[in-house]
């Protein structure tokens, strides 16, 4: 595994996560911790380092920041909860990465076509889990396919075999770059525990054409991470904040 | 939003195909700029996936005028679009689908295409 850049950590940290008041457990709902987020960079550095980057359901913008501080020439996140942008606007600002990232409301569900062309490199998102609404994490995945070669996706370890086995019908190869294990907090009243350790896979799909034989499932060694970003903002990483994010089974 | 986004927007109003609904229109009542840095070979590499055409009608919102046809040799030019795509933050505005007319609001900075219930 590569190493965590602590500067990013700290960066992200500064972050504003979701509003207790606002937080909707039906668009399930959880910040991307800022140790989740640096972890997730240091394995996917070459698909950022200036590419043009798509971020699914972006919620408080943590992947956004922190892709754009890994290098990304322009990122995009989009999501469906106006309190949830709003947020991820001031987030950016925060970060000094409003040059950068720009954020587009919609929905993304199986229904909804996705309201841009494809003129993405990379995807990278951390998706609800489909634990409230069955099969959104599927729907996100080929809505990211369908707009981006490579995509990037945070699951739930025990949604892998299904996820590996659908990459195929949905032209893709998809291997798991990294298992991640995180802390959650307790986010909402009906978690009956103060935390949980949950087991997420960070997926690596990546479009190919229909006549290539069925992907190879691997576990692949990530890339050493660089150090091109820099900690920015008021120096001050107060911690406990913004961290976890996930259920309870 | 800045117009490089705009770039990569379609329309998703129903029934509307992603060629019929491209580009869209833009209405803007408030914008404001902020310059970043302008590199001849990056904005050269970035133009190779934006649609000049729509750039050049979206500018047209913010009161940059493009010429007609676009030169990716002309350093001049190149600043300009450079300006255009990435200096400009549409705060307050509009967008509108060239088939429908269905209008996108674009409030805080950030358009919302959000379908209604009965539009899906």
């Amino acid at each position: 595994m590569g190493k965590k850049d602590f500067s990013l950590e700290a960066a992200l940290q500064q972050l504003k996560p979701f509003d207790t008041d606002q937080i909707k457990f039906e668009l399930e709902q959880y910040a991307t911790s800022a140790e989740l987020g640096a972890a997730i960079i240091t394995h996917i550095q070459d698909d950022v380092l200036d590419k043009r980057v798509l971020d699914l359901g972006c919620g408080t913008g943590i992947l956004s920041c922190a892709c754009a501080l890994a290098g990304a020439s322009i990122v995009v996140g989009v999501d469906c909860d106006e309190d949830a942008l709003a947020l991820a606007r001031t987030n950016i600002a925060e970060c000094d990465v409003d040059h950068v990232v720009d954020f587009v409301r919609c929905r993304i569900d199986d229904n909804a076509q996705l309201p841009l062309r494809n003129a993405f490199d990379t995807c990278v998102m951390n998706p609800p889990f489909g634990t409230r609404k069955k099969g959104i994490d599927a729907a996100f995945v080929r809505a990211a396919l369908s707009l981006c070669d490579v995509v990037y996706s945070l699951h739930k370890t025990s949604t892998r075999a299904f996820l590996l086995k659908r990459a195929h019908e949905w032209g893709a190869a998809a291997d798991v770059v990294a298992e991640l294990r995180f802390d959650l907090p307790k986010t909402y009243a009906f978690h009956a525990d103060n935390s949980r350790d949950v087991a997420v896979d960070l997926v690596r799909f990546r479009r190919v054409a229909d006549e290539l034989p069925p992907p190879v499932v691997s576990m692949a060694e990530p890339p050493p991470p660089a150090t091109r970003w820099a900690p920015r903002g008021r120096g001050r990483a107060p911690r406990g904040r913004g961290r976890g994010r996930g259920r309870r089974r | 939003m800045r117009l490089l986004t705009h770039n990569m927007l379609v329309s998703n109003a129903k029934g509307v195909s992603e060629a019929e609904g491209y580009p869209l229109a833009l209405e803007v009542t408030e914008h404001r700029r902020e310059e970043t840095e302008f590199d001849v070979e990056t904005t050269r590499k970035t133009m190779e996936t934006v649609k000049y055409d729509a750039l050049r009608g979206a500018a047209r919102a913010v009161a940059i005028d493009l010429p007609e046809v676009y030169d990716g040799d002309d350093a001049d030019l190149l600043r300009k679009v450079h300006e255009a795509l990435c200096d400009v933050h549409v705060i307050e505005g509009c967008l509108v689908c060239p088939k429908s007319g269905r209008r996108f609001p674009i409030n805080n900075g950030i358009p919302n295409l959000l379908l209604h219930e009965d539009e899906l």
